[in-house]
């Protein structure tokens, strides 16, 4: 790998690390560097500073805090996977992680690093904000807390301010009676998801009471299927929900490369989005 | 023994646990693990980017981002002051001396050989090409250079399609226009067998660009003392480098050296002369410096030289039966901006594979090669053989589908019966030897061809979203380049012959030397068990080296699966040689006559006695030279040329089966199975790990790779995010077997494996999608056969 040059500290402290970040709005922060280095690499990005806080413990670890679990940050994939905070209290996080990249990358690479990363095409950004997770930042100033809803501004682009740093992501439980899917569509075992589909279902006798569907790739952030789940929303199983399941991919405006068009994309995410809930609910 | 007993030599091999006992079994079949593994698995090994010399400097390469430009300035200076930086030049500043990169196949009298220059001086025609370089003392500072420099270019228009390429209006690649030759091979009355033929076929397929991935990168280092001058290059072919350079350089070829280390991979992208090898050595030369270049994979997806990428207009005229009656072929090659070194044979080479294993009375093949501003394509696994396989494969299904007959049937009907070898085909192509049915019929009883068959029907009277589809693909090819005389007939630039010398070392230890150069294929272990068999040594005791031009002086490289049927036979032959000589020398030790002589398991025994001596012995006795007899040398070495009067037919029937799911156009593998005749085999574990590679490397077609340029010849797949490989994980459990049918043209019964994977597999899973989408009105896939592309098959199929 030859980047461009670049300066690199190893802050001791968050709040170092926040201060370094706040004085020069071109360094970058460096976790597991699973996004970072690529583009570096292909000198797509030529940060002046890389701030390494990958020895910041403070930030690694899942917590169950009740009514949500806590992941810190620099939790990897991997630990993400395996926890039992997790696979009890937000086992979504868990069934999406599992297809994050391939296994050398989970055990590289950071929860919190995927997210702030922004990535629509990455698998977690819609699965949290399918769950209305809270992400928290944290700077000289204090802790500040941003929604799912508000977090991913537009294409690699976050809500943190200048010398704000994602310190970790709460995760609501949802509590008894849920039923969890991520299904990922992509070519080869590798590849980032062409559309992939986040479905938090809730049954009731033989129909849907409620539903949150996250569409990964399907627009400049990872986006909430809002029409589908209004219509998921008592529908009773079988051909109800299919038919609610063909307003997927209302609203979204899916990006055009190599892998699909627009109107494949939305295609996939009606056909993706059928088997999600199928699966979240558990029928065939 | 009483002679070995005194010497220190002796002594060595008497107390050494290296003692080593021939196989009780014969070397040959025997599935050797491979001696070579272990150092290139860890990688404590030669790669040339591991490789560093006194005082080495880096080279790093700017490149053209336009597709085509006139280049109007260019200014290094900039780069020149900077830290770490020793040196910048433009293509003007070796414009004198860098000569043009050679093309070594001008298949046609109409060729157009445009002139190459390394690095581009007045004109760039393809993304990627270099214009300007950066030496310094690290790579880092190099790259960081090179945005110093400054080029101005002065835009000309892009061409692209190779049809569009063709019309009158056309904006031109070169001077002379964009066409790069045509042909024209005519064989049987073509316009009879089209007249009045009761079923015409005519469709058109693409043969998409490919872009070679050999698992390691390209690299060069060139340094000099002055006066000599050496290349450690990845490189497939150090013995043809060698003389292209002296050509191309001027460095007399007696003072240069070429090594190809231990190289990783290349499946023909290291059968070339690159711009690279060239300007390294220029630079060492200018310099007076070792110099070294490695590509990052994004650079090499620009401009390793591509393959495929061809169109195929096929007509084939047939009897109401299926019978054959006639093949019209007429390709538009893509050769991209330049013809590097076999660009133009590549098509050239399944000139006479469309017909494949079929019977016809008439042949017409036409193609005619095209400039276009990309990288320039050339061999890539297969070479011409992949596209004319997939093309006639694909057209023997439609054929089946039009008369409403079993895909196998059809072909049944028109291959060649196994009493009929050796078989001249319609092309003028004798086959030696083959048996098709007996192929088939394994492979048929391996997959469950009638269970699978009978489960189509069943999903498809479901209407089940996921159809399954049974793809076929009986095949054979030419290879084992091969014959000279039949290459000098088509006017490649080389001989095919190979050499292979033996060195027979005191203590009884075996040096090879072979003229073939291996990159990952495992000769060192075959060659091994070919000489343990032929010498009756043990295996362990044989050694082979290979791939520096200053220890292994001949040699015509390895590539088109000719090293085990042309370079291991020279070495069987250089064994003979070595026997001949020893059974001479034994003869004078046993006081008897060389007719008395048996040889058997490494020893002359006079026949009915006890005494004897093994070979290993008479080397010994051959290097001490105490007790020669008049006339004979002071060793046993030998070398030995060996060059066929056919090329080999590898053939096998490769079956199929696909889930495609018609809702997302995802299309599974569901089983795969290939019954491959590659003759006599010296390793069967080799064997199976070049038909796996090569069945994945030919699903990769069918299903996962192409190089896309965008409207201004921009290349979008740069990457292995864009660029798609297939991993095991997406791969298929191949079920494999073979049928045994001996070569004729060579002792040892083999032929060529290195290709033959990829060859068959391609159009056996293209095949099986379509198979799948038939009913739905789907008659063709685009390769590669995306889920997007399946999807809008079907939609357009729906419509």
């Amino acid at each position: 790998m030859i980047p461009a040059q670049f300066e690199y500290v190893r802050p001791d402290s968050l709040a170092e690390a926040s201060q370094v970040l706040a004085e020069d709005e071109d360094a970058k922060v460096l976790a597991g560097g699973q996004s970072l280095l690529p583009l570096l690499r292909l000198r797509l990005a030529y940060p002046s500073k890389l701030v390494d806080v990958g020895r910041l413990a403070e930030l690694r670890g899942v917590h169950d805090r009740g009514d949500h679990v806590y992941i810190g940050a620099l939790t990897t994939h991997d630990e993400v996977m395996r926890s039992e905070a997790v696979n009890d209290g937000c086992p979504l996080v868990a069934l999406a992680t599992a297809h994050v990249a391939d296994r050398a990358i989970r055990h590289r690479g950071t929860f919190g690093g995927s997210l702030a990363h922004a990535d629509p095409a990455g698998d977690l950004p819609a699965v949290v904000l399918a769950l209305d997770g809270v992400f928290v930042a944290r700077s000289a100033g204090g802790e500040r807390e941003i929604p799912a809803a508000e977090f991913f501004v537009d294409y690699l682009e976050n809500a943190l301010d200048a010398g704000e740093i994602l310190a970790g992501v709460r995760i609501p439980k949802l509590g008894p009676g849920w039923g969890f899917h991520y299904e990922k569509f992509h070519r080869t075992a590798q590849a980032w998801a062409i559309v992939g589909v986040a479905a938090a279902v809730r049954r009731s006798n033989g129909s849907i009471a409620e539903a949150r569907i996250g569409l990964t790739n399907m627009g400049s952030t990872p986006v909430r299927a809002h029409a589908a789940e209004a219509a998921l929303q008592g529908a009773e199983l079988g051909d109800q929900v299919r038919r609610a399941c063909e307003e997927a991919a209302a609203d979204t405006e899916p990006p055009a490369d190599l892998h699909g068009r627009p109107d494949y994309r939305r295609h996939l995410a009606r056909v993706l989005t059928h088997r999600a809930v199928r699966a979240a609910t558990g029928t065939p | 023994m009483s002679e070995l007993d005194t010497g220190a030599v002796a002594e060595q091999i008497a107390q050494s646990d290296q003692i080593n006992e021939p196989a009780a079994t014969p070397e040959l079949g025997r599935p050797r693990r491979r001696k070579e593994d272990a150092r290139l698995l860890t990688g404590r090994t030669r790669w040339t980017d591991n490789l560093t010399r006194p005082g080495l400097l880096h080279v790093v390469f700017l490149r053209s981002p336009m597709a085509h430009a006139r280049i109007t300035r260019v200014d290094v200076s900039g780069a020149r002051g900077l830290p770490g930086v020793v040196a910048a030049f433009s293509g003007q500043d070796f414009a004198d001396e860098q000569g043009s990169l050679p093309c070594a196949w001008p298949v046609s009298e109409d060729i157009v050989i445009p002139d190459h220059p390394p690095m581009a001086v007045s004109e760039v025609r393809y993304v990627g090409e270099a214009v300007a370089c950066v030496i310094a003392t690290d790579r880092y500072k190099a790259a960081d250079a090179l945005e110093a420099i400054e080029v101005d270019y002065e835009p000309l228009p892009a061409v692209l399609d190779m049809e569009e390429a063709l019309t009158d209006g056309s904006p031109k690649v070169h001077e002379a226009g964009n066409k790069a030759f045509s042909t024209k091979i005519v064989s049987g009355d073509v316009e009879a067998a089209f007249r009045d033929a009761p079923v015409v076929i005519e469709r058109t397929f693409r043969q998409q660009r490919l872009i070679p991935s050999a698992m390691e990168p390209r690299a060069v280092l060139a340094d000099t003392d002055g006066d000599t001058f050496t290349v450690w290059t990845s490189t497939q072919i150090p013995h043809v480098l060698r003389v292209m350079l002296a050509v191309v350089t001027g460095i007399p070829e007696h003072r240069l050296r070429v090594v190809a280390p231990d190289v990783g991979g290349g499946f023909g992208s290291k059968l070339q002369v690159t711009a690279e090898e060239v300007l390294c050595l220029l630079l060492a030369r200018r310099l007076g410096r070792a110099v070294k270049w490695t590509e990052s994979r994004s650079e090499g997806n620009l401009t390793v030289h591509h393959g495929r990428d061809q169109l195929q207009r096929l007509r084939l005229a047939a009897d109401a039966d299926g019978r054959l009656r006639g093949l019209r072929v007429d390709l538009l090659a893509d050769m991209g901006a330049y013809l590097m070194l076999v660009t133009p044979g590549v098509p050239m080479l399944g000139a006479a594979m469309f017909n494949a294993i079929y019977k016809m009375d008439a042949y017409e093949f036409a193609c005619t090669g095209v400039f276009t501003t990309k990288m320039p394509t050339d061999a890539y696994r297969g070479a011409g053989r992949p596209e004319a396989t997939f093309g006639i494969e694909r057209m023997m299904d439609e054929l089946a589908a039009e008369l409403g007959v079993d895909p196998l049937e059809v072909r049944r009907r028109n291959w060649i019966r196994h009493e009929e070898f050796p078989y001249t085909t319609i092309a003028g192509l004798t086959y030696d030897s083959g048996n098709y049915e007996a192929a088939t019929d394994k492979a048929l009883s391996m997959f469950g061809y009638d269970k699978l068959r009978a489960e189509q029907a069943d999903r498809r009277d479901r209407g089940d979203p996921v159809q399954l589809g049974i793809g076929v693909s009986t095949y054979t090819e030419m290879c084992g380049l091969a014959p000279s005389r039949l290459l000098g007939e088509s006017n490649y630039g080389a001989g095919g012959w190979e050499h292979g010398s033996i060195r027979m070392l005191p203590t009884g230890k075996v040096e090879v030397i072979t003229g073939t150069s291996p990159h990952g294929q495992g000769h060192v272990t075959s060659w091994s068990q070919i000489v343990a068999d032929s010498l009756g040594v043990p295996f362990e005791d044989v050694t082979v080296l290979h791939g520096d031009t200053a220890i292994s002086h001949k040699g015509m490289d390895t590539y088109g699966s000719r090293s085990l049927v042309v370079g291991g036979i020279a070495v069987l032959r250089a064994c003979d040689k070595v026997k001949d000589k020893a059974r001479t020398l034994a003869a004078h030790l046993l006081e008897c006559s060389p007719d008395d002589l048996e040889f058997a398991a490494g020893a002359f025994k006079v026949r009915g006695t006890d005494a004897q001596r093994t070979i290993q012995e008479l080397a010994y006795a051959a290097f001490t030279a105490h007790d020669l007899p008049e006339g004979v040398e002071a060793r046993l070495d030998a070398d030995a040329t060996f060059d066929p009067d056919n090329y080999s037919f590898p053939h096998g029937t490769h079956l199929c089966a696909v889930e495609v799911d018609t809702e997302t156009g995802m299309v599974r593998i569901r089983s795969y199975v290939a019954v491959d005749d590659v003759g006599k085999v010296v390793n069967p574990l080799i064997v199976e790990g070049q038909v796996h590679g090569g069945i994945a490397q030919g699903v990769a077609q069918a299903l996962y790779e192409e190089a896309v340029y965008d409207a201004d010849g921009n290349l979008l797949t740069t990457t292995m995010a864009d660029y798609l490989l297939p991993s095991a994980a997406d791969l298929p459990t191949f079920q494999l077997d073979r049928t045994e049918t001996p070569a004729t043209s060579n002792p040892l019964g083999v032929k060529g494996v290195g290709e033959a994977g990829t060859i068959a597999s391609t159009p056996a899973v293209v095949n099986a999608v379509v198979d799948a989408l038939r009913p739905s009105g789907v008659r063709d896939v685009e390769m590669p056969c995306t889920p997007e592309r399946v999807w809008r098959a079907l939609e357009g199929a729906r419509r």
